[in-house]
């Protein structure tokens, strides 16, 4: 008897020899193979889009498919500064109610019709129009009308002056779409003017864009297709790279960064990200609502300690302005460093020196350093007398208290926009669309988010802005912590590929395969 | 005869009972969770809807519906075969499943044959020497098995054999046994072998149980006396009465496998019907993941099934009673 189950064992060895023998035979798939010319990316990403419909769509492989698929009005380069679009320009009115948009000749859509300002007129209308349930609505809020005097010119008339239109028209939930398709259609078949095409699609496995040789850019894409693979875990995207199977991944947590590089074999960049990661405060409950409390809480935390612990220093301490154009100084907040006598003396003058509870939610799973941030800022804040009651979440359960606004505080990582109109318009105006959720507005602010609409002059917008800055910070109306990096990781043979600071693949379409 | 069907009957109703409670249950596990399709997809933006526009949403994804017309609507397309539709994937429940569903069935065959080639010679092994070398081996084995976490195991191998080899078959877009079977077979060998190493721990454990107990009989005593060959006799006299609890334990392993091993299924990009079931509650797709759930409890039943009858080609005490 020993002998059969010395055969049996011999067997399951045979049988994972032979395998792995035949595998090596056919081994990793060069990235050129599928080749037409240019040859063929693959990029690595963890989930598959959840919706291909442009104006809903906020998940970030949804939003970076669909980015190579349409086109918008405006766009942003490398440097996040607005640059033409589908809009070769644009003017506004003297008394900056009115914006006229020319738009480029000779565009077409990926099913060969003419793109036109039928098409522009049709997708704004839509897009303002509450039954679409898109979700960049609100970055219409100044648009009266939009009206079509000729096939390459768009009027919009405005309630009044809005110098972050522009930005806001370079989203891909602003993307323009043909005024004959419907929601329906293009969801399972896109229609777009971008770079690429959907070529093929196989649920929750890949989804593959390859070239549109119709596009309008002076540069056409240098790869003939794009392949979206993928690949639930982090880690195994590493290693897909590591075998040559895939070229491209953007990762979020610096463990798999330093993973990825630590092999010799992938370059990982890292990009200072928009996206800030926040204790938001909710000042409209309990303790928080006495500014002083709030201020107790930023004067209680070393930033830096919560970036070197939580996130392995890998990032920058910010203030509330991530865009670069605009970005806040966070040296000029109150307690730049962390001061426990300042902290105790806010907390006395709130009546509270023998300390306050803020029931904080935090998200588990949704981002790699929520919960070990939330753990540092508890046991810095202990030491002020501020106890941080910790709530962790899973991330459905997380976000459904954020939107209700059902807490005292969150930690949160927030995307940042390349306007500050566009970040924080939303959240610390009176009338801002998720002004309940920040728990915070003025009438000063109100005051000062309608001046830099108002202001078309970059550095007289800049000098806004900081304002807005200080007085978010003066009030702590958040504590901001900081803003981390996006790590692209590309294998030797991928060149070309500029990463951004949004975190945007648009520069797919200048990347090369060798 | 009449025996017969009534046994049918009490177990078909046995059956229905059992996935008509399930669906039950999932249907308020999911209605009880945080969220829905709409915050599952938008996330915090969800927080900028307007009222209408997330009234129009709630109509898009049926969720303004009374909770009970959902629940008898979902059911009642179920027996015409529709199974729901899945936005996210922009398919049926139904095309999913089917494409899910050869895919987990696949690695939960070739998991439980490693798993037998493993445990069952193993167990044998063990036990043909109760607290020998070979015995602590097996012990080892078994120990290692139970209690070394599959993500873990996984992640290593992956890893291991990605960094230092460059093989990583798992890596390259997915390949069914109809498309490209010996791609199929490479992407299956380390998922195969992460589940069929951890299975096969309670099958030694069982197999040598079990076998020990066969041994100390009067009939194996007889046997040897009688001048049965020591090969014939570990084989058919001890291993044949001994595959009852054996059998009981691979099924109930097979039938688990069959709802999907999604910690190994997510690692190796395997797409089954453990990643389906994941990305629908994700999503908060509550079609899929009642009906997938709903086609995972049948399974499990009819591997049950399976399992009683394979007593009766076994056992022939079973086959008189």
């Amino acid at each position: 008897m020993p002998r059969g189950a010395v055969s049996a064992v011999c067997l399951t060895a045979a049988l994972s020899l032979a395998l792995t023998a035949c595998s090596s035979s056919s081994g990793p798939a060069p990235a050129g193979s599928a080749a037409a010319s240019g040859g063929s990316l693959v990029v690595g990403v963890t989930s598959d889009p959840d919706t291909l419909f442009p104006w809903k769509a906020t998940q970030f492989t949804a939003v970076n498919v669909l980015q190579n698929l349409y086109g918008t009005l405006t766009e942003f380069d490398k440097d996040l500064n607005v640059v033409p679009g589908l809009a070769e320009s644009w003017q506004p009115s003297e008394d900056g109610k009115k914006l006229t948009l020319k738009l480029r000749q000779g565009v077409t859509f990926a099913d060969g019709s003419a793109f036109d300002s039928k098409d522009v007129k049709a997708s704004l209308d839509k897009i303002m129009d509450e039954k679409t349930a898109a979700v960049a609505r609100a970055s219409l809020a100044s648009v009266k009308s939009v009206e079509a005097p000729d096939a390459s010119t768009v009027v919009l008339e405005l309630t009044g002056p809005d110098a972050a239109l522009p930005a806001n028209l370079a989203t891909v939930n602003m993307a323009m779409l043909s005024s004959d398709d419907t929601e329906e259609k293009l969801t399972a078949t896109p229609n777009g003017t971008g770079p690429f095409t959907l070529g093929k699609r196989v649920a929750s496995q890949s989804i593959t864009l390859t070239r549109n040789d119709r596009y309008w850019g002076a540069e056409k894409p240098k790869v003939a297709s794009v392949e979206f693979r993928v690949i639930p875990d982090e880690s195994s995207i590493v290693s897909a790279m590591q075998s040559g199977n895939v070229q491209l991944a953007v990762f979020n947590d610096p463990l798999v960064a330093q993973t990825a590089e630590g092999g010799g074999t992938i370059t990982v960049t890292k990009t200072p990200q928009l996206n800030y990661h926040v204790l938001q405060l909710n000042a409209q409950h309990g303790d928080l609502k006495d500014v002083n409390v709030r201020l107790a809480i930023q004067c209680a935390i070393d930033r830096k300690q919560v970036l070197d612990t939580a996130a392995l220093g890998e990032g920058e301490v910010t203030g509330p302005i991530t865009a670069p154009a605009f970005k806040s100084d966070p040296n000029k907040r109150p307690c730049p460093n962390r001061d426990l006598a300042k902290a105790a003396e806010y907390l006395g003058k709130a009546g509270k020196s023998g300390g306050v509870t803020v029931k904080t939610i935090v998200s588990q799973g949704e981002y790699a350093t929520s919960v070990n941030e939330a753990q540092n800022l508890k046991a810095q804040l202990a030491e002020a007398k501020i106890n941080l009651e910790l709530e962790v979440l899973e991330s459905g359960a997380f976000v459904d208290r954020w939107v209700a606004a059902d807490f005292d505080a969150a930690v949160a990582l927030n995307g940042g926009r390349p306007d500050p109109d566009g970040s924080y318009g939303r959240y610390f105006t009176s009338k801002g669309n998720l002004n309940k959720v920040a728990g915070y507005s003025s009438p000063e602010l109100d005051e000062l988010f309608a001046q830099g609409k108002a202001t078309t002059d970059q550095a007289a917008r800049k000098a806004v802005y900081d304002k807005i800055g200080a007085e978010l910070e003066n009030n702590a109306a958040w504590i901001w912590l900081f803003a981390g990096y996006t790590y692209t990781a590309t294998t030797a043979n991928v060149s070309g590929f500029t990463p951004m600071a949004s975190g945007s693949l648009q520069y797919l379409r200048t990347t090369a395969v060798r | 005869m009449r025996v017969l069907r009534n046994r049918v009957v009490r177990r078909v109703a046995e059956t229905l009972g059992i996935l008509f409670g399930v669906a039950v249950v999932v249907f308020v596990m999911l209605r009880a969770l945080p969220g829905d399709q709409i915050t599952a997809g938008l996330g915090t933006e969800a927080a900028a809807l307007t009222p209408a526009q997330r009234q129009a949403l709630e109509q898009y994804y049926g969720l303004d519906q009374p909770l009970v017309t959902q629940f008898f609507s979902w059911l009642g397309n179920l027996f015409t075969g529709n199974f729901g539709y899945s936005a996210r994937s922009q398919q049926s429940v139904l095309e999913l499943t089917l494409h899910a569903l050869p895919v987990t069935f696949e690695l939960a065959v070739l998991s439980i044959a490693l798993a037998l080639l493993i445990g069952v010679p193993l167990g044998m092994l063990a036990a043909s020497r109760p607290n020998a070398a070979r015995d602590a081996a097996g012990q080892v084995v078994s120990l290692a098995g139970l209690s070394i976490p599959a993500f873990l195991l996984a992640t290593t191998l992956l890893s291991i054999f990605a960094a230092s080899f460059g093989f990583n078959p798992n890596g390259q877009g997915f390949a069914t046994l109809v498309e490209d079977p010996l791609l199929n077979l490479q992407q299956m060998l380390l998922p195969a072998l992460v589940l069929g190493f951890g299975i096969a721990a309670p099958i030694l454990r069982t197999t040598r149980t079990a076998v020990l107990e066969v041994r100390s009989n009067d009939f194996v005593r007889t046997a040897r006396a009688k001048g049965v060959p020591e090969r014939r006799l570990q084989v058919r006299h001890v291993l044949g009465n001994a595959l009852v609890p054996i059998v009981t334990m691979t099924g109930l392993q097979f039938g688990y496998l069959l709802g999907g091993a999604v910690v190994v299924e997510q690692i190796f990009s395997v797409p089954g019907i453990g990643r389906q079931v994941l990305l629908g509650i994700q999503q908060k797709e509550y079609a899929v993941v009642q009906s997938t759930v709903l086609v995972i409890a049948l399974a499990f039943v009819l591997v049950n099934l399976l399992t009683d009858l394979l007593y009766r080609v076994i056992d022939p005490r079973v086959r008189a009673s």
